[in-house]
């Protein structure tokens, strides 16, 4: 890495010394002197500009690659398609080497106006496509601002490859600003909740790092994973390229489950004569559901969708989401498969003033688990849930094991388990039609209310979203899972489950990022966004329009952190302090946010407050025509609380 | 949803009242949203995720009020301290007064769905 060269030559720091003193000399007024006439801002000067805007001549002159243009090769060579970024100036190297070197395409950057937003735009992308983009941000603030998002990414195992700027050399970093954007350890602050993290020292290092990197990440568990990219070694320019050599990429076979354990759970399974799947991430890919259906109809057993993705198609008979109490409390085999919370799963918890807790299932009931969170845990942050004994325990990918348990199963099943099977058949047949058509009657009940009910809101969506070819890009358990009850889940890709950590400023970025992978598909991205959560970051509205990707966002707007508010709710009945005020500190009214209003700002179609019921399906077909024609749309709509 | 505002609109939406107890209802409906029943149970008594159905045809008055004031189920109690059984009583008026709603085929989008799921 050179140092800080002679004034011949202008060095980095140099120029943006040189930038900074210039600016200075001619928008701050000397002491004494008169003050700035009122407008707006001093408009820069012709050299100002041309300082802000282009390269000094000896950078120009220089055609040579720079280390960020190695980089982008490493990215290119696992196919990066996207890098979501807020910019920043300890990644400047490596965002001009994405834009001119690269020509702003594979990757393309995607002007993101949070860091947050990067990371939730990321995480939604990842699960659509199967496969990560990068985020770039500083290694300090804007890793602070990554790192809730970073979280729910971890928690959601879902990777994202987090990309720093960091400035290591002290003696080389410009004074100011440079020793505020670096750290010692950026990844410090998000280790407990990324897989890996490296801070490379060489371009080749890097090469190897970011590849193992991906690799890593893509690797069940998937998870968020963090490079350094130090900024000297992003703007030297390579004098040996031919030296620099990039990995090859090779996905890593997920791991299966011991056939031994594989085997003493189809034998368990064969025999029960209640036996339950419950799958919460067990679809990573999209053959994931199909290899579930497999092993259902094997059994004909029960599947309860825990909804974190894709697991299982509502619409196939033995889909019984709704009986899920019931069927563990009744039941002799569970099969968890990427459960994270088996405890929660056959135990009951009441949060009332005595804090009790009970067995949902019967003393003899065997619990089989299969995840590939068995062996891989971290201590600090607790987002694997409270210890389960179970009777077998497989580390391994669950999605990866269903084949080979599949297969057992069969083998296993005997005349008696086959006949079993066959009986339980007509059994979730008539259970899922009488869910069926309790879900119908469900809805009736605040039809015509206003605020709109959200089973109206479903079902008016759901209406409009006939004959398209759609997908949930957000969770709808906050409209008390009125999508999923209502509408027909059949494809692999029509949902992706919820933020992972349970963080807020999750849902329209994540929105944002899951459409643009739809975007290549011609899939219909549908968002039924909460109105706390795009408070959070509502700049994800203006990073749609901005990379035009259509988007179908309807608010279920409850003015209210409601979550939050049925906890003060319960603190205050708890304490006999009066239960009239919970509001405090929990709504979000006066003023109403005029979310139509925000989304113009950001130029995209919307209509609303929509108050009455009657005026919904009228709007949603407006809106659906805006997003039909490759556009973006929010709806606005006040609705019940749940 | 703050107070105010949330009982505006609310009064913009049908009300379903019985008419010789009309104001008693009035401020049953207007109790039920200031104590917060209506966070987990629906303005209409109608029910979600977080709460069941209360209405119609709530439970009897004397078992109603007797769950409210000492329930240890996932609900809190409500004591007799901070929602006396005069209000409850209100409150128990009001959801008795909610009318049943329209059947599935009263409702074109719904009646569309016992043949085909939507979308």
């Amino acid at each position: 890495m050179a140092g800080i060269k002679a004034k011949a030559s202008v060095g980095r720091r140099g120029f943006l010394g040189a930038v900074a003193t210039a600016g200075a000399a001619t928008t701050l007024p000397a002491t004494g002197a008169e003050p700035l006439p009122k407008r707006a801002a001093a408009l820069p000067t012709h050299q100002q500009l041309a300082a802000e805007t282009q390269p000094p001549k000896a950078m120009a002159a220089g055609a040579q690659q720079c280390g960020a243009d190695f980089m982008v090769d490493v990215m290119r060579s696992v196919n990066i398609d996207y890098v979501a970024s807020n910019p920043g100036s300890s990644f400047r190297a490596l965002q001009e080497s994405v834009i001119n070197y690269a020509g702003n395409t594979r990757p393309e950057f995607l002007t993101c106006l949070h860091e947050e937003s990067s990371v939730a735009l990321a995480h939604g992308y990842a699960k659509v496509s199967g496969k990560p983009i990068a985020i770039f941000a500083h290694s300090t603030v804007g890793l602070q601002h990554a790192s809730m998002a970073l979280y729910n990414a971890w928690c959601d195992r879902a990777p994202v490859i987090a990309v720093l700027g960091n400035i290591t050399d002290g003696a080389k970093r410009r004074p100011g600003v440079e020793w505020l954007h670096t750290a010692q350890d950026p990844a410090a602050i998000v280790r407990d909740f990324v897989k890996w993290d490296d801070q490379p020292g060489s371009l080749q290092h890097f090469a190897e790092s970011f590849v193992r990197a991906y690799k890593l990440s893509l690797s069940p568990p998937m998870a968020p994973v963090v490079i350094v990219a130090d900024g000297d070694l992003q703007e030297e320019p390579i004098h040996d390229r031919a030296s620099l050599s990039i990995p090859k990429y090779v996905a890593t076979a997920p791991p299966q489950g011991d056939a031994g354990a594989v085997r003493e759970a189809a034998r368990l399974l064969a025999a029960a004569e209640r036996p339950v799947i419950v799958a919460d991430r067990c679809a990573r890919t999209h053959e994931g559901m199909g290899l579930l259906v497999a092993l259902a109809e094997s059994l004909n057993a029960p599947v309860i969708d825990q909804a974190n993705r894709m697991n299982f198609p509502n619409t196939h008979p033995l889909s019984q989401n709704a009986r899920a109490r019931r069927l563990i409390e009744e039941a002799d085999v569970i099969l968890a498969l990427e459960v994270n919370d088996v405890w929660g799963l056959i135990n009951e918890y009441i949060d009332n003033e005595e804090r009790t807790t009970f067995s949902k299932i019967k003393p003899e009931t065997k619990v089989i688990s299969i995840t590939a969170m068995e062996t891989y845990l971290k201590s600090n942050y607790q987002d694997f849930q409270r210890f389960a004994a179970v009777d077998v325990s497989i580390a391994g990918d669950a999605q990866a094991t269903l084949p080979a348990l599949t297969e057992a199963v069969k083998r296993a099943l005997t005349a008696r388990g086959k006949s079993r099977a066959a009986a339980r058949l007509e059994e979730m047949r008539k259970a899922h039609e009488a869910t069926r058509q309790r879900a119908l009657t469900d809805a009736t009940y605040a039809w015509d209310a206003s605020p709109i009910s959200t089973a109206r809101l479903a079902a008016e969506l759901g209406d409009v979203l006939k004959g398209e070819d759609w997908a949930l890009v957000s969770p709808d358990n906050f409209i008390s899972g009125w999508a999923r009850r209502l509408w027909a889940f059949d494809k692999p890709y029509q949902y992706i489950g919820t933020a992972g950590g349970q963080g807020v400023g999750y849902g329209i970025a994540a929105a944002v990022g899951a459409a643009l992978a739809h975007k290549p598909h011609g899939r219909l991205a549908v968002n039924i966004q909460t109105d706390g959560d795009l408070m959070y970051a509502p700049g994800a509205i203006w990073t749609a329009m901005h990379h035009k990707i259509p988007l179908l966002s309807v608010m279920h707007n409850n003015r209210a952190y409601h979550q939050e508010t049925m906890h003060i709710q319960r603190m205050a009945n708890r304490r006999d302090r009066g239960i009239d005020r919970a509001h405090i500190g929990t709504i979000i009214d006066h003023p109403a946010i005029d979310y139509a209003m925000l989304a113009k700002s950001m130029g995209m179609w919307a209509e609303g407050p929509i108050t009455d019921p009657k005026d919904l399906g009228p709007a949603l077909k407006r809106a659906l025509a805006v997003v039909k024609s490759g556009g973006a749309a929010l709806l606005d709509v006040v609705t019940q609380p749940r | 949803m703050a107070l105010r505002s949330f009982a505006l609109v609310l009064c913009l939406a049908p009300l379903a009242v019985a008419t010789g107890a009309k104001a008693d209802v009035t401020q049953g409906r207007a109790l039920y949203i200031k104590v917060g029943c209506y966070q987990c149970h629906g303005t209409e008594g109608q029910g979600g995720v977080a709460g069941p159905r209360l209405a119609p045809a709530p439970m009897a008055w004397e078992a109603f009020a007797q769950y409210v004031h000492n329930t240890t189920d996932a609900m809190p109690p409500y004591r007799e301290s901070v929602l006396p059984g005069t209000e409850l009583k209100l409150i128990h008026d009001f959801l008795l007064s909610i009318p049943p709603p329209p059947n599935v085929d009263d409702i074109p989008l719904l009646r569309a769905l016992k043949k085909r799921p939507a979308p």
